[in-house]
Order: structure tokens, then sequence, then C-alpha cells
């Protein structure tokens, strides 16, 4: 089959690989429909993840219809024919964390649990195409997958919806989603997003969704901003303005309520320091967090206030503001996103119209495209959102 | 040390700029937070990493950095200036040796502490091994499995088989480095239903072993607390060298993978495979992965009987 690859270091290939096999009796193999690729996917092509390798299959957004299930896949639950969204996260159904609803914390789904556990402390659940420290899992990007454990995961879809309407439930929907959800958003909330990319857009849409009173986008592509403006949200443009008096002026000098963090490790910033402070880090091989927009929304976030992150860190990060954290009695929520937990109800608000996740999908192209599409998505050329390949 | 260095150099910049000599220096306004933000990377690495020998060696390469920084410095300065540079340089090249020596020291202390097993084989000695996990599952179901001793090698990675041979009696072989076998016999000499089983070799064992696996209902009413105690008696010789080779790599991740595969096989039924490591509880197999591509059915058919 044809397949995205990881060729190293700011390099994809599509290549042809063997197709994928059962190898667990509650596997599926699913023939993918649509596949779309991620900000997180950046983090590994620009080598800020390790344990890739060369030819390890990218992509962890992607559904289609299942062509093969294995034998201990429970038929009142997935059979061949049926037509699914694929979680990123590989969660088994039984263990505790499952039990608790937090999937992406399964304790069960990483064969490479010792790795993550060096990393991390405890491991974390399997992630299709996203490095051996989650488990090595082929990705999504292909002309087929193996799903493990298809039995707990993966989402029917018995209406007629479009692909580009739930494609998205597989990633970057519940992710934005679960960041409102952390903020316990009330009535006369301001909500600020960091990131005005895909997550941070659903982010928005459902900070709105769960009643928050004002949203405020944060971002320095002015067509990412304008393209928040337009759904209704109040743009900031941190290269124009200094972000927290922009955001104090806009709360009446209170902070918003609530801050989302869906920038992650790869964060940039207009100072020159602050760009050549990056590379002698990564000269020096320590942790490459970049934390600046963490940073920002705990120092503007109001008192009381709670700091959501849904932005992907990898390693250790250095100034972390805890002053500010403790002194002003600061929540911080965080976490992979538990997708499993989110499809089914946001399947019902898009089938309601509520959310239109299509609004995002700036590019669609053929997998064999995939390279050019890494490119056109890394280098925020014509300006690209979100991209959807077709297998 | 890296910690006060650090603090010092990005709380103050300018007083450490003026100090240093180089305070009339555009680039210097940048790098001189630049080396403090490093000296705190490096504190963060040294105060939580396990494999320290590798931050202190990123200390002496970022030393280095300075003194190379420092030299430039150097070239293009007279008068006051370059005597306060000529003081701070010397100071430098005195922590780098410092930090050289400790590099040295902690990749020494690494050594050493890695491999214990291999070390204490050449004498002969004991190993003794612990692990616990919790297991979504009642202590009886637990026990059940684990009684059955020919269950041990669905998760135990260096187990080729376990074959009962009586009531309290079985027979073990496991599968030793360079292609030999490590094969003996065992029984149980306690054992406490849905509590505890301990057992230990008998006859003439290439290894004695003993080990002891207590069954403990977690807090939580529905889970297993398994805790093991596994002893080796590494003997010398040959044989010893092998089998302390053998386990001594990394002996406590491969008891933590073996109760991690035990949990899978309980909760979930089997062994969990990913593309990358595809065959299941066979962990040597693991490291060094292949990339996350699906098997050929030649590597299916060579994995069978690998
Ligand atoms: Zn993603
Ligand atoms: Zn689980």
């Amino acid at each position: 089959m044809r397949a995205n690859t990881w060729a190293g270091r700011n390099k994809v290939e599509v290549r042809d690989v063997p197709d994928p096999k059962i190898l667990n009796k509650r596997d599926a193999i699913v023939r993918i429909t649509s596949t779309a690729i991620c900000g997180s996917d950046l983090h590994l092509v620009n080598g800020y993840v390790p344990t890739m390798q060369d030819g390890d299959v990218m992509g962890h957004e992607f559904m289609g219809e299942v062509i093969e299930v294995g034998p201990g896949v429970d038929p009142d639950r997935l059979r061949v024919g049926d037509r699914v969204v694929v979680p990123f996260p590989i969660a088994c159904g039984a263990c505790a964390a499952c039990a608790a609803e937090m999937y992406s914390c399964c304790e069960n789904s990483n064969p490479n649990a010792g790795i993550a556990e060096k990393m991390f402390g405890h491991p974390v659940a399997g992630i299709f195409g996203y490095s051996h420290l989650t488990g090595g899992f082929a990705g999504g990007q292909a002309q087929y997958a193996r799903v493990p454990f298809a039995d707990v995961g993966p989402l029917k879809i018995e209406s007629d919806l479009s692909d580009e309407q739930v494609l998205f439930l597989s990633d970057i929907l519940p992710t934005g989603y679960m960041g409102a959800e952390m903020c316990d958003i009330r009535p006369s909330d301001v909500v600020a997003v960091w990131g005005a990319g895909p997550v941070g857009q659903f982010a928005m849409d459902s900070a709105r969704v769960l009643g928050a009173a004002k949203v405020i986008a944060i971002d320095k592509e002015p067509y990412r901003l304008e393209m928040a403006e337009r759904a209704g949200y109040t743009p900031v443009n941190f290269e124009e303005v200094d972000v927290r008096s922009r955001l104090l002026e806009l709360t009446g000098g209170r902070g918003p309520d609530k801050c989302i963090d869906a920038v992650g490790l790869e964060a940039t910033h207009g100072s020159a320091h602050i760009a050549a402070y990056d590379r002698v880090k990564q000269a020096v091989r320590s942790e490459t967090e970049r934390p600046h927009a963490l940073r920002q929304a705990i120092m503007s976030c109001r008192s009381g206030g709670v700091v959501s992150v849904i932005g992907v860190y990898g390693g250790l990060m250095d100034k972390f503001p805890a002053g500010a954290w403790m002194n002003r009695a600061l929540t911080l929520r965080t976490g992979q996103c538990h997708v499993q937990r989110y499809m089914k109800p946001l399947l019902q608000r898009i089938e309601r119209g509520e959310i239109d996740p299509t609004r995002i999908i700036t590019h669609t192209m053929p997998l064999d495209e995939a390279e050019r599409g890494f490119d056109i998505f890394k280098n925020k050329q014509d300006n690209c959102e979100k991209i959807v390949l077709k297998p | 040390m890296s910690l006060g260095l650090g603090v010092a150099q990005l709380a103050a910049p300018e007083t450490v700029r003026r100090i240093s000599g180089v305070d009339d220096s555009l680039t210097s306004r940048a790098v001189v937070p630049l080396v403090g933000a490093r000296e705190l990377v490096h504190a963060a690495g040294l105060l939580t990493s396990r494999r320290k020998s590798v931050w202190a060696w990123t200390r002496v390469a970022g030393d280095a950095m300075d003194l190379t920084a420092l030299g430039m410095a150097l070239a293009h300065r007279g008068g006051r200036r370059r005597r306060r540079l000529v003081g701070v340089t010397g100071a430098v090249v005195a922590i780098t040796v410092l930090d050289l020596l400790t590099a040295v020291q902690a990749t020494r202390t690494r050594e050493i502490g890695s491999v214990p097993a291999l070390r204490r084989s050449r004498k002969g000695g004991s190993m003794e091994l612990t692990a616990t996990t919790t297991i979504r599952k009642p202590a009886s179901e637990v026990y059940a499995f684990w009684r059955d001793l020919e269950n041990l090698p669905t998760f135990m990675a260096h187990l080729e088989q376990v074959r009962a041979t009586g009531d309290r009696t079985s027979h073990w072989s496991a599968g030793a480095p360079f292609g030999t076998n490590v094969e003996w016999d065992a029984e149980i000499i306690d054992e406490a239903p849905g509590e505890r089983i301990a057992w230990r070799s008998t006859g003439h064992a290439d290894v004695p072993n003993s080990g002891t696996v207590r069954f403990v209902p977690a807090p939580d009413g529905v889970s297993t607390e398994v805790h093991v105690v596994l002893v080796y008696d590494i003997p010398g010789g040959a044989v010893g060298k092998a089998v302390a080779k053998y386990f001594g790599e990394e002996p406590h991740q491969q008891l933590d993978d073996d109760l991690r595969r035990l949990k899978q096989v309980l909760e979930t039924g089997e062994v969990v495979r990913s593309d990358g490591a595809p065959w299941g509880k066979r962990a040597r197999k693991e490291f060094p992965q292949r990339p996350a591509q699906p098997l050929s059915d030649a590597e299916l058919a060579k994995g069978a009987d690998a």
C-alpha cells in the first residue's frame, strides 16, 4: 500500500509499504477514505518528539471502512463494512484509566510503556503514527491501517454525514472541546484561546457552545485571525500588540476568566533573543519546550481563573511562572484528549448543526501529495489551516 | 551550580555583562541571558535525570561554547575590559575542568551502577528483584492465573516453558543468551490461595532461584496489587557470566515489563502488539525496534519460532 512515512528530521516521504495485518484478536483493518495532517505531526517532523524511525507510517486522524476484523472483535460493536472514525489514542476499555474514561492514559495499549515511563514518570496510551514512545503503531496517512481494540474506540457513522463533517472527531474537535470543557465555563466568562490553528478554532467553537460570553483568539497569522473573526471571535495579533495589555483592555482590567493554550511546545515568539535561545537549547540537546504561550496565559489569566492546556508538551520546561500560578490561585488543567469520551456527544452536536467542523478545511489533496501538503501546512503557505488527504 | 549561575545571568544580565567586560557588545545582550538559560536547563537535567552522566557531558559542551565565545570577545578587546575578560575566562576554564571531572566521574559511576549483576557475577552472588503492579481483576482470579504455572511464559519474557510435574513441582526452561538454554526444577514451598505463592528451584539448578508473589486487594475494592520478589543466585564461571549478562542489562526493567504484560493478559486477554514491537512478550526483540510497519509473511513465520 501507499503510506506517508517519516524519513528523518524535516522530511516525510510517500512510499510503498506492506499492507497491515491482524496482530491481536481485537484488531480491525480499516480501508482509509479520509485522513488529515495535524499540527502535532509537525512536532514529529521537526524532530521534537524522540524515538521516530525512518519508515514509520505517520498520521493519527483518519476514518474509513472496516474490511477485516480479528476473531476477538465483538460483532455487536463492529463488523466488516462499518464506516468508522478512529480516535487517535488507542484504549483497551478494561484498565483503571479506561474505566475512569481517561482513555489517553490507558495502561495497556502501549507496548513500549517502559520508554514512556522513563520520560513521563508513568506510561501513556499508544497513539497511531506518533513515535515509538507511544507504542510504535503505524499511522493512518495510508491506504489501510490496523486498529487495535477496534470494538472500544472507533465510532460508527450510520448517517449520511460527509467524511469532512466527521473526520475531525478523531482528534482535533474533541481536543478543542476538552480544552473548553476543562475551563468549567460559566455564562459570564471571557475565554482567551492562544493559537488559532485548527485545535484553537475548535476550542473557540466549543467555548461558545458551552456558553462563554466572549471568546478571544490570539495568533500572529492574519488569515487565521480572520477565520476566527468571521466565526464571531475577537482577534488579537501578538506581533502587533502586547498580548497581556490588550487582554486587560478587553476585560476591564481583570484578565480573561479562562485561558486555553492550544499552541504547545513549538510556540513562536517575535523576539530574536528567544529565537536564538531556542537554537542554543537545541545545540546542547536539552528538552525543547518553548512555553511562551503557556507563560503568557498564566501571567494574563484573572486571579482564581483556569488555564487549560491542550497544546502538546514533550519533556522538561524551564522558567515556569510558578509564582503567578500559586499566588493567584490559578487552576492548571491538561491532558491529551480522551477522545473516546467525547465522540458520540460531539457527533450529535454536528448532527444538530451546533458545530460545523468543515469551516477549517482549506486544502484537500491526494495522499500521494502528502509531502507537498506538509510543506504548505508547516510554512503556513496559501492561507493553509487544515489539509485533508484522500488515499 | 548551574542553578546559581543561571539565575544570576537571567536576573541580572546587565551586571553579569559589566563584570565580565563584554557590556559594549550588542551580541552579548542576547548571549548572556542565553547562557544563563542554558545553565538552568542543565540544572533541571541534573536534578531530575537518572542519566546524570549525559547531562554532565552537555555541561562540558556548554562550557566549551562559553570559552569559544569568550575567546572571540578577548580577541576584540583591550584595556580594562580585556583584563576583566581574562579574569572571567580563567574562571570559566576552572569551571570547565570541574565539569569535566564531574562528567568523567558520573560516567564511571553509571558504568558500575548499570550492570550490577555482571560485576557480581565474577565472584558469584545473589540478585534480588522486586516489582509491583495493579490489575483490575479480583485477587482470586489473578492468583488462579499465576498458580497455573504453565501460564507464566505468556508474560515472562525470558521463560520458554514451565511444565507442571506434580501438584507442587514443575520444570522450567528459560532462553539464555548465546543460544544456550537454562533448565531447572522448582517446587512451591508456601502458598495461601488468593493471597500468596512462594517457590524455589530444586536439585542442581544452573542458576538457583526463588520467588514470592503476593496478591493484595487494592483500596478501590475492584483491583489486586501484585507484589513480586525474585532472587537469583548468580554462580561464578562461564554460565554465571552469561546469565548475569542476560539479566544484567536492565533486570528491573525486564521484570516491570513482565508485570505489564501480565496485566495486559488478565485485563485484555492477550499481550498487546504494535507494528514496532510485533513479537509481543519477547521483550528483547523490542529493542532496537524496527519502523512501525507491518511484517512480511516471512518475518511472521520467523517470529513464530524465534
Ligand atoms: Zn492530531
Ligand atoms: Zn485501558
